[in-house]
């Protein structure tokens, strides 16, 4: 099968720090996939690379048929990026901008185009005001609508939502599933299970420049426990005791011990098994990204 | 082409916006000029005319300034994340900064005229004919397209725009050592060699020859000058904008 995006091997170290060991992508055409990590995971690395503004030390990429190394003109043509710094020109306006870039992209009328996105995006009122002047929110709305003046076949969204506000945030999935309906392949990233739950096919966990695991939302949750009870303790003794009969992530600064737990049995059993070690509080957690990744790193 | 027609447009938009930067660039040559026709000039040439001799060295200064401020603006797309945006689309990589270099030589034309104006208004009398005029003009926008594209590499290369408004600084110095305000013989020994041989003086010379009607025995030596500035630096433009940002 022939993927839009298909990486094999891809390494990347800056100065000397290593951001992406061996990094093996696949998503399929029309697919929206997200990459869920922390911080200097190698998430924003891996589009910068994809969108061809980085080169790889090694390894191969190819997006939407063609080599990011060798053919980037060819790339260019068919994607489109947002980066997590919103990529808009603050002392144009927002039609100035949106005109600019339909201009460079080719498009028939670019007045026009610019008008349909502007009001898209619900930026018809600030069309004539400088973009230097806009809210976050406009300009996230803003900077996607220009990476849509012409309908690309590969669009990498980093981080879309981080910063929003709520409606600003709804806006960009909306966005998202428009975009998937009318058939691009999607590359998002994001540090957010929720998010990467509702938009994403499927999702790739990336930490420390590897891939931890791989699957739908439903497959990933599977492997995480359900969800993480925590029993704070008075002292490293009761501490100690605990995880010797439960096992767990004990955590010694807040003398805690984690255990996963799956509804009130398991509660519980836990409760029984610890027999008389004399607890102070107990909280139960939702599974977080947090587990998502102690499970599978 | 076209692409760079669409930047042109948008730095052009830019220079018009920013009214201070284009107050400064405009009025502060006119300020120089002033200082040194009637601070300095007395003292420098008691007798002569030191007008004459001064204005196409102050010309050449303002041009030089004005162009160095090439690397602010550049420097400035880079700091934010609009030139990502731009470095992602199927352009050349020299259409952005063209536009930059355009805007920075269309600006400084501006500017140019009005030094020239106030010049006259200043006791300056140029003795140039039609084709001379014709020649100095060519001359002084070829050092403004020189000067602007090598400004832009060192606005590509800067860290930030505080670091690459320090090049248009060290930039306006140039001009000092040169024949621009003084004769180079009258600099001792080390200097007038440095000064002799430094691109400002055969420019000055030249443009200081065409305005008051003279020989230029340097015009050949000013034009290579400006021609092999406007192909290092836009050579090294492109390169340097498509060179992947340190720490990306």
């Amino acid at each position: 099968m022939a993927y839009t995006i298909e990486t094999h091997g891809l390494t990347k170290a800056f100065k000397g720090h290593r951001v992406l060991e061996s990094l093996d992508l696949h998503v399929a055409p029309g697919e929206v996939f997200a990459l869920l990590g922390p911080n200097g995971a190698g998430k924003t690395t891996t589009v910068r690379i994809l969108a061809t503004l980085e080169s790889p030390d090694g390894g191969t990429a190819r997006v939407a048929g063609h080599d990011v190394v060798t053919q980037p003109g060819k790339v260019r043509e068919r994607i489109s990026l947002t980066a997590q710094e919103a990529a808009v020109d603050g002392v144009l306006t927002g039609a100035e901008n949106l005109r600019m870039m339909a201009r460079l992209r080719r498009v028939p009328d670019p007045r026009q185009r610019a008008a349909e996105l502007l009001e898209r995006f619900d930026l018809q009122d600030a069309a004539d005001r400088r973009v230097a002047t806009y809210s976050g929110g406009m300009r996230r709305r803003l900077d996607l609508a220009l990476g849509l003046v012409t309908q690309p076949a590969v669009i990498f969204l980093d981080e879309p939502s981080t910063g929003l506000d709520p409606r600003s945030r709804l806006a960009v999935w909306e966005a998202v599933k428009q975009l998937k309906d009318e058939g691009a392949t999607i590359l998002l990233t994001t540090q957010y299970l929720e998010e990467a739950d509702r938009l994403a096919d499927r999702i790739a966990v990336l930490n420390h420049g590897r891939i931890a695991a791989q699957g739908t939302a439903a497959e990933l949750k599977q492997r995480v426990a359900g969800e993480t009870l925590e029993l704070f303790f008075a002292g490293d003794a009761q501490l100690a005791q605990a995880q010797r009969t439960l096992h767990g992530r004990p955590d010694s600064d807040t003398l805690s011990l984690k255990v996963p737990a799956d509804g009130p049995h398991d509660v519980k059993r836990a409760l029984d098994a610890l027999d008389g070690v004399p607890i102070d509080r107990l909280e139960l957690h939702a599974p977080t990204l947090d587990d998502v990744f102690l499970s599978l790193t | 082409m076209t692409d760079s027609l669409t930047f042109v447009g948008r730095s052009l938009r830019h220079s018009v916006r920013s009214v201070d930067a284009l107050l400064t660039a405009i009025l502060l040559p006119v300020a120089i000029m002033l200082l040194f026709v009637y601070v300095f000039g007395g003292a420098l040439a008691p007798h002569g005319r030191y007008v004459d001799y001064v204005v196409p060295g102050i010309i050449v200064l303002c041009a030089g300034f004005g162009s160095a401020g090439t690397a602010v603006a550049v420097a400035q797309d880079m700091t934010t994340g609009v030139v990502d945006r731009f470095r992602t689309l199927p352009i050349s990589a020299a259409a952005v900064l063209t536009g930059h270099v355009v805007a920075s030589v269309a600006r400084n034309a501006l500017s140019t005229l009005l030094v020239l104006g106030v010049a006259l208004l200043a006791g300056f009398r140029p003795t140039a004919d039609p084709l001379n005029w014709l020649a100095a003009a060519g001359l002084l926008l070829a050092l403004m397209t020189a000067i602007s594209w090598l400004a832009a590499c060192f606005g590509l290369l800067a860290r930030s725009i505080e670091a690459a408004n320090a090049v248009t600084f060290a930039a306006a110095f140039i001009p000092y050592l040169s024949s621009a305000f003084v004769p180079v013989d009258t600099m001792p020994a080390g200097l007038r060699a440095v000064a002799t041989h430094q691109p400002v003086t055969p420019i000055t010379d030249t443009l200081r020859a065409l305005m008051l009607d003279q020989p230029a025995p340097h015009a050949l030596t000013a034009l290579a000058w400006c021609a092999a500035g406007i192909v290092a630096g836009r050579i090294g433009a492109a390169y340097l904008f498509r060179r992947p940002r340190p720490n990306g």
